[in-house]
């Protein structure tokens, strides 16, 4: 194949990027499962550095925010992109019985995991049945 | 960074051009590196952008979560082939509410343009992006030749 085939047959767009503005957001990939402690959210995130991350909830809305970046040598043209955007962004609504105040957050080779605990006086407790 | 070629303007105009591409696609230009029939499904885990410069050709491929170690990476007859398992089960006793990412063995095929060194790759593997640069051979890049008087 010759490299001139690749220019005229220039790039593919596959992903699904939401529209916002003028702005072409990804919406990551989530999982979010629920334990006896909270609630814990993963998404992917690959490009995404520590620095270029965002996680903030106002009031009952939880945000993920990130930058993607990549070694681009120079003068590279794009021959072919799956992923078409640098931002990815997605929103959550929390409810009342998480505890927004104590959020963990660790980002890990482009996934982050978010853990937020429920309130105290919500974790589920043990009944105990007496016999009579 | 912001500057990258694969994520350009995004005003309507281009947002129609962008359309219209994905059309074409859908119709029969896909870019050949990826039509190969081992080439895996677009859109599938990983993502792959392919770039390249007069001296190199870089794929990246948008796997979070793995270990540098867990890519097998070859090069057969100009086919470049990246393959994985991603294995990230939920907690246990978790209750799942939502399960989007992928979980299982990847396999992406990309068939290389032909001047591909096979002995000059470099594969690096950085906030879930795995970046592999293909040097070109040195006889086939483009060069000024001098006229002389």
């Amino acid at each position: 194949m010759s490299d001139k085939e690749i220019v005229q047959r220039s790039e593919q767009e596959v992903s699904r990027p939401e529209q916002a503005g003028s702005e072409v957001l990804l919406r990551p990939a989530v999982d979010v499962y629920e334990t006896e402690e909270g609630v814990i959210v993963k998404a992917d995130l690959p490009g995404v550095s520590k620095e270029s991350l965002n996680v903030q909830v106002d009031k009952e809305v939880l945000t993920i925010e990130g930058t993607v970046s990549l070694d681009v040598p120079e003068k590279m043209e794009a021959r072919y992109a799956e992923v078409q955007s640098s931002r990815y962004r997605h929103s959550f609504t929390l409810s009342q019985d998480l505890d927004t105040s104590r959020i963990e957050a660790e980002l890990k080779n482009g996934v982050l995991t978010l853990t937020i605990p429920k309130r105290e006086e919500v974790k589920p407790r043990k009944i105990t049945v007496n016999a009579a | 960074m912001l500057g990258s070629p694969f994520f350009g303007p995004t005003g309507l105009l281009e947002e129609f051009d962008r359309l219209q591409k994905q059309m074409d696609s859908l119709l029969s230009t896909a870019w050949p590196g990826l039509t190969n029939i081992r080439a895996g499904r677009a859109g599938g885990f990983p993502a792959v952008n392919v770039g390249a410069t007069p001296e190199e050709i870089d794929v990246y491929l948008f796997a979070p979560g793995m270990q540098p170690d867990q890519f097998d990476i070859s090069i057969e007859q100009n086919v470049l082939t990246i393959s994985g398992e991603r294995n990230d089960p939920p907690p246990e006793n978790a209750r799942q509410y939502l399960q989007e990412r992928f979980n299982g063995k990847f396999s992406r095929v990309i068939t290389l343009p032909d001047d591909v060194d096979p002995e000059r790759v470099e594969a690096n593997y950085r906030n879930g992006v795995l970046h592999i640069r293909l040097k070109r051979q040195e006889a086939t890049r483009p060069h000024q030749i001098e006229v002389k008087a």
